[in-house]
């Protein structure tokens, strides 16, 4: 640990798990939890800028009908009154789903999102809608059209992107886990930033059904939470085919949660070299080692690997993400939803200004990336091009899963940096996914996990990559190494008193 | 630098393809920006890919029919409702031609 903050022995975030117990058992009314979270987003979220929209007397009242539901004696489901946050680019029905973008402001969905809908029929309870970089693209949250995000570690510095609001409102204890989206890194960055976890799944094992989307071929849910257990509790909560994503994996939910609890005992970690760059902070490859001493002080075996092509992750990713974010966001022309510019006289002109007046600097920049990308002369040597180097990114993972189980790295190279540190410079923005992108590119589960504090007293994540739909493996190894990094007692400077039954 | 990765005319023209309506600042501004990381994206181009095939889906997963029965889905109001400017549930639109 670092001289900074001092373990406290107590979470600063409380267990989904603990509450949902309390709530099903009669000794705690999901009413006064909800209570308690909605102060808690209404005071410490304002000072983060984690929420866009906090959902007042509509979360009482789902809570009150879990209540009710305890009361008659039916199941009210393993997240029975469950607070829990939603970035911003997943849908809500009925209230605000404005992926932190002007062209968006005042979009409110006839619908939920799969994975929403899911955690509502499990019991939990919609708090809010938390701030973003604009349509995910960045990673900082700075890119958000409304208001400045914070990290609750140090409130000069960002929370990372683009999940920063749900990973600064799981870090300071307001909700007990967040929905997050992941494209590059946006839910595994930010949760190392913050020190908590994140996982991105496989690609497919998530329905994005109600997911407003970024870039098709790499986007997936993801899940912010204080510790394993309780990420493992919501992602078997929200797993499994939707016959409403044509992209969902054709195979049912699966429980992550009785698996974990075992050792490392024979599990074979890969440490590839690649992922150990001479410019990365110090104290990240410092406190990143540490933790394959403690892997192999638990029995856990440890080998060096390579995955060749890493140094073209970036190029490739931002090449593929941009292309199809240029696609996607088409879709916004001030017609169907959303704003429109009131000058227009005709159709053309109306695209052309609502567009230009609705999307901030780094989305236009995307647009046009990607548009350049596969207009005619340049599909070839850009698109494609990519695509290609990522069946060669793919084939390096394929070839090392062949004697590792699980790949371990940092998630980010440095800890939190501070606001408006990068947001001139767009390509040293892009380089803090380095070490993610690969992940979404071969479209493997990963998960990020608190390592340690630095000496200056901010978190830093270690990566755990798994391979093509072994989540159940991923979490229990990553269960395993939390127990013996015991972290468990880290307290940002900015938190969440006691939780009412989680003292 | 000899050869700029994008000229100001080029950018106009994708800003014309994406629907965009850039002013002259920011056209300038997206001249330089985007030929900086269109020189940086190019790195890919140093590698040999001859014979690989491009990734189009991580799983090769290929297209998902279903029936195509009908099933129930969002009312006309619900639909449109959304849209900032309707009539008869129609979305209403600046005139075309």
């Amino acid at each position: 640990m670092g001289a900074g903050v001092q373990p406290s022995g107590r979470a600063a975030i409380p267990r989904a798990r603990e509450l949902a117990a309390l709530v099903r058992a009669g000794r705690l009314r999901a009413v006064d939890v909800c209570e308690h979270a909605l102060r808690l987003a209404e005071d410490l979220g304002e000072r983060l800028g984690a929420f866009n929209f906090i959902e007042g007397d509509g979360a009482l009242r789902e809570a009150a009908r879990v209540d009710r539901a305890i009361l008659e004696g039916t199941d009210p489901g393993p997240l029975a009154g469950v607070p829990f946050a939603v970035k911003d680019n997943i849908c809500t029905a009925h209230t605000p789903t404005t992926c932190s973008s002007r062209i968006l402001k005042d979009y409110a969905p006839p619908y939920d999102a799969t994975a929403v809908a899911r955690l509502r029929a499990a019991g939990a309870i919609v708090l809010g809608k938390t701030n973003m970089d604009e349509f995910a693209m960045g990673s900082s949250s700075e890119n958000s059209a409304f208001r400045a995000c914070m990290n609750p570690w140090d409130t000069a510095r960002v929370p990372g992107g683009s999940s920063g609001g749900s990973a600064g409102a799981v870090a300071a204890g307001i909700v007990p886990f967040a929905l997050g989206s992941d494209t590059g890194g946006s839910v595994r960055q930010p949760a190392a930033f913050c020190g908590v976890i994140g996982i991105k799944p496989t690609y497919g094992r998530v329905s994005r059904y109600g997911l407003i989307a970024f870039a098709s071929s790499l986007d997936q849910i993801g899940v912010l939470a204080g510790d394993v257990g309780d990420a493992a509790l919501v992602l078997s909560s929200i797993g499994g085919h939707d016959p409403r994503d044509s992209t969902s994996a054709p195979m049912g939910a699966e429980d992550y949660t009785s698996g974990l609890g075992g050792g490392l005992e024979g599990v074979r970690f890969g440490v590839p070299r690649e992922y150990f760059l001479p410019a990365m902070d110090s104290e990240v490859e410092r406190l990143v080692r540490e933790v394959v001493g403690t892997i192999e002080a638990a029995g856990g075996e440890v080998a060096p690997i390579s995955l060749p092509h890493t140094q073209y992750a970036i190029p490739a990713y931002y090449v593929v993400a941009t292309a199809e974010a240029s696609s996607n966001l088409s879709r916004f022309d001030g017609v169907r939803y959303g704003a429109r510019a009131p000058a227009a006289g005709t159709l053309q002109e109306m695209y052309r200004l609502t567009r230009q007046e609705g999307f901030g600097a780094e989305v236009l920049r995307r647009i046009m990336l990607g548009t350049y990308a596969l207009s005619a002369g340049y599909y070839d040597a850009f698109y494609l091009k990519a695509q290609k180097v990522r069946t060669l990114l793919g084939q390096d993972f394929s070839r090392a899963f062949e004697t590792v189980d699980v790949i371990l790295t940092p998630t980010s190279p440095t800890p939190a940096f501070r606001l408006g540190e990068k947001i001139e410079d767009p390509i040293l923005m892009y380089l803090s996914d380095v070490f993610t992108v690969t992940a979404n590119l071969a479209g493997l589960p990963a998960i990020s996990l608190p390592c340690g504090l630095t000496g200056a007293g901010l978190p830093v994540g270690a990566q755990l990559i798994g391979k093509p739909f072994a989540e159940a493996a991923l979490l229990s190894t990553a269960a395993a190494v939390e127990g013996l990094l015991q972290l468990g007692g880290m307290r940002p400077p900015l938190c969440a008193g006691p939780w009412p039954g989680c003292a | 630098m000899a050869d700029p990765a994008i000229t100001l005319a080029e950018v106009r023209r994708i800003a014309s393809l994406a629907s965009l309506e850039l002013g002259d600042a920011e056209a300038e501004r997206f001249t330089r920006q985007l030929g900086t990381i269109l020189e940086y994206f190019r790195q890919i181009q140093r590698l040999d890919t001859a014979g690989v095939e491009p990734t189009s889906h991580v799983q090769g997963m290929g297209g998902v029919l279903r029936e195509d029965g009908p099933s129930p889905s969002l009312s006309l109001e619900e639909a449109v409702g959304g849209a900032p400017a309707r009539e008869s549930g129609f979305f209403r639109v600046p005139k075309v031609i």
